[in-house]
């Protein structure tokens, strides 16, 4: 089962997705291996956050294939339920459970669907807080946090399944500006760890520091993909140059 | 030390609020006072004053009428859990996606169109009068009982829609959230979205059970001895109507503190200040 290092955990072939007539995804090819942080960039719109929820099984393919650890999870005969129980993903607008603590956010899956007693769980998830710097916010609801802070709950909460490829979704992008920090130093520690992740982002700082490589999404397709220096220094593309001097306009870059 | 400007301020708004009293008062009454001239000095008002406010037949019909009104309250009790567990099975099989549900979710439809579109006095009069004739064996007989079940479809179906349109509430980013940390679609409903759904769509289900308390009187119609069928015997012996006005004091006491509660529930700007 587990792959060794610089194995593909995660394969995307031919990815295409539609929504009525629009075209989301025109046959994405992608690999993140082992252990190596994948980000995705790309303009509003690009199909970013839709390619994250087809990996994770939230909307169905139109055609080709995801493979995680070589086994092949878009497959009608596959149960999503047991897929998305290996995989992580955190939303940009966070989507914690506002009537549940943030504790109870952390706790509920490994709870109801990895098999955990109570006490595990609330052991587990005691650290896990912790571990995001969020030990005395344990009982809190989402409502008294910060944006910051419920972000790093979902984190907590995507990581304590342990799963094989962690999906970030614009994580940063509902913060404010002074908030971005404390999140990406989440993501830089799970990095550290060897955390298995496909960042989709607008932080090119960040993506620049955390990946291993970029990969540039325009109108649903990868247009050029490689290490951060290549693809962000010396982008091959006249769209990926277009993109970035926009971000550099804007201060984001 | 406060400033003098802030002094000042504080003075107005106390002279604000106190003319603002002072015009509430005032106005009240006013008008109630208007009210009460009209009905009191009306030319029918002492034979009124003595058919229907009686303090003589009040007392002598009040222990009655209060002994049959338990058995509205029984009703009302059993019927109101009734219709929180009907009403909601009836909403999650009408959002029920699964295609093996398709039949349970057409009779779901139909139940709610047909239940909530008959009025409720006709329903309890078919349920009443209908079942029995069946003749089935291990059907209910006892009229408090049909009638009871008559005013659980009747509610179920106005409950189920409350639901519905609670649960429909709910972000789809909760469910989304709740399918990636591992839960089945049934899980995300029973943990994440019916918590939200039920929370939110409490003051209209109160809202319903405050209609409902009152609507028990209707079974009234099938022979059950409840508070306004017995006030209506009293009232053929004597000819006086004070006992309906206890019967109506009862249900009274049972619906005003559930629709303050409910205004509690909706925020201050529903309360009575």
């Amino acid at each position: 089962m587990s792959a060794g290092a610089g194995e593909a955990a995660l394969e995307l072939r031919g990815i295409t997705k539609a929504f009525g007539e629009r075209e989301v995804l025109r046959g994405i090819d992608l690999t993140v291996r082992e252990h190596e942080a994948v980000a995705l960039i790309g303009a509003s719109g690009s199909g970013k956050s839709t390619l994250l929820r087809c990996i994770d099984l939230l909307e169905e393919i139109d055609d080709g294939d995801v493979f995680l650890d070589g086994e092949t999870i878009t497959d009608p005969a596959v149960d999503p339920v047991a897929v998305r129980r290996r995989l992580g993903l955190v939303f940009q607008a966070y989507n914690l459970f506002p009537h549940m603590t943030a504790l109870e956010n952390v706790m509920l899956g490994e709870r109801r669907a990895h098999g955990k007693t109570r006490a595990e769980a609330e052991e587990q998830g005691r650290a896990l807080l912790a571990r995001f710097g969020l030990a005395g916010r344990e009982d809190d609801r989402p409502d008294n946090l910060s944006g910051g802070q419920q972000q790093r709950v979902a984190i907590a909460r995507a990581f304590a399944g342990r799963p094989r490829v962690l999906l970030l979704d614009e994580i940063t992008s509902a913060l404010d500006p002074e908030l971005v920090g404390e999140v990406l130093e989440a993501v830089r520690d799970l990095k550290k760890e060897g955390m298995t992740m496909l960042i989709a982002t607008h932080e090119m700082t960040f993506a620049r520091e955390v990946a291993d490589q970029v990969a540039f999404l325009h109108e649903g397709r990868i247009l050029e993909q490689g290490t951060p220096a290549q693809v962000l220094e010396a982008p091959q593309q006249e769209e990926t140059r277009r993109f970035l001097s926009r971000l550099l306009q804007a201060g984001r870059a | 030390m406060p400033s003098d400007r802030r002094l000042e301020r504080e003075a107005a708004k106390r002279r604000r609020h106190r003319r603002g009293q002072a015009i509430a008062a005032l106005s009240s009454v006013v008008v109630l006072g208007g009210i009460a001239a009209l009905v009191l000095t009306s030319p029918g008002w002492p034979t009124v004053r003595e058919t229907f406010f009686s303090w003589t037949e009040f007392k002598d019909s009040f222990p009655d009428v209060l002994r049959a009104f338990w058995l509205d309250v029984k009703v009302f009790l059993v019927v109101e859990l009734a219709v929180l567990a009907v009403g909601l099975l009836v909403a999650l099989v009408r959002i029920a996606r699964s295609p093996a549900m398709f039949p349970l979710r057409l009779l779901a439809v139909a139940f709610v169109d047909l239940f909530r579109g008959i009025p409720t006095i006709l329903l309890v009069f078919m349920v009443g009068f209908g079942v029995p004739a069946l003749e089935l064996s291990g059907t209910p007989s006892e009229p408090v009982v049909l009638g009871a079940i008559a005013l659980t479809l009747s509610y179920s179906a106005y409950v189920a829609e409350v639901y519905r349109a609670g649960i429909r509430s709910v972000h789809r980013g909760q469910r989304d959230a709740a399918l990636a940390v591992g839960l089945t679609e049934a899980q995300a409903m029973r943990h994440v979205v019916l918590p939200q759904a039920v929370r939110r769509v409490a003051p209209p289900l109160l809202n319903d059970f405050v209609a409902l308390q009152k609507d028990v009187a209707l079974i009234s119609i099938l022979g059950p001895l409840e508070a306004f069928r017995e006030a209506q015997i009293i009232n053929a012996q004597t000819f006086n109507f004070t006992p309906l006005v206890a019967a109506a004091l009862l249900y009274l006491a049972v619906t005003v503190p559930m629709a303050r509660l409910v205004d509690r529930m909706g925020g201050p700007e529903g309360a009575v200040r």
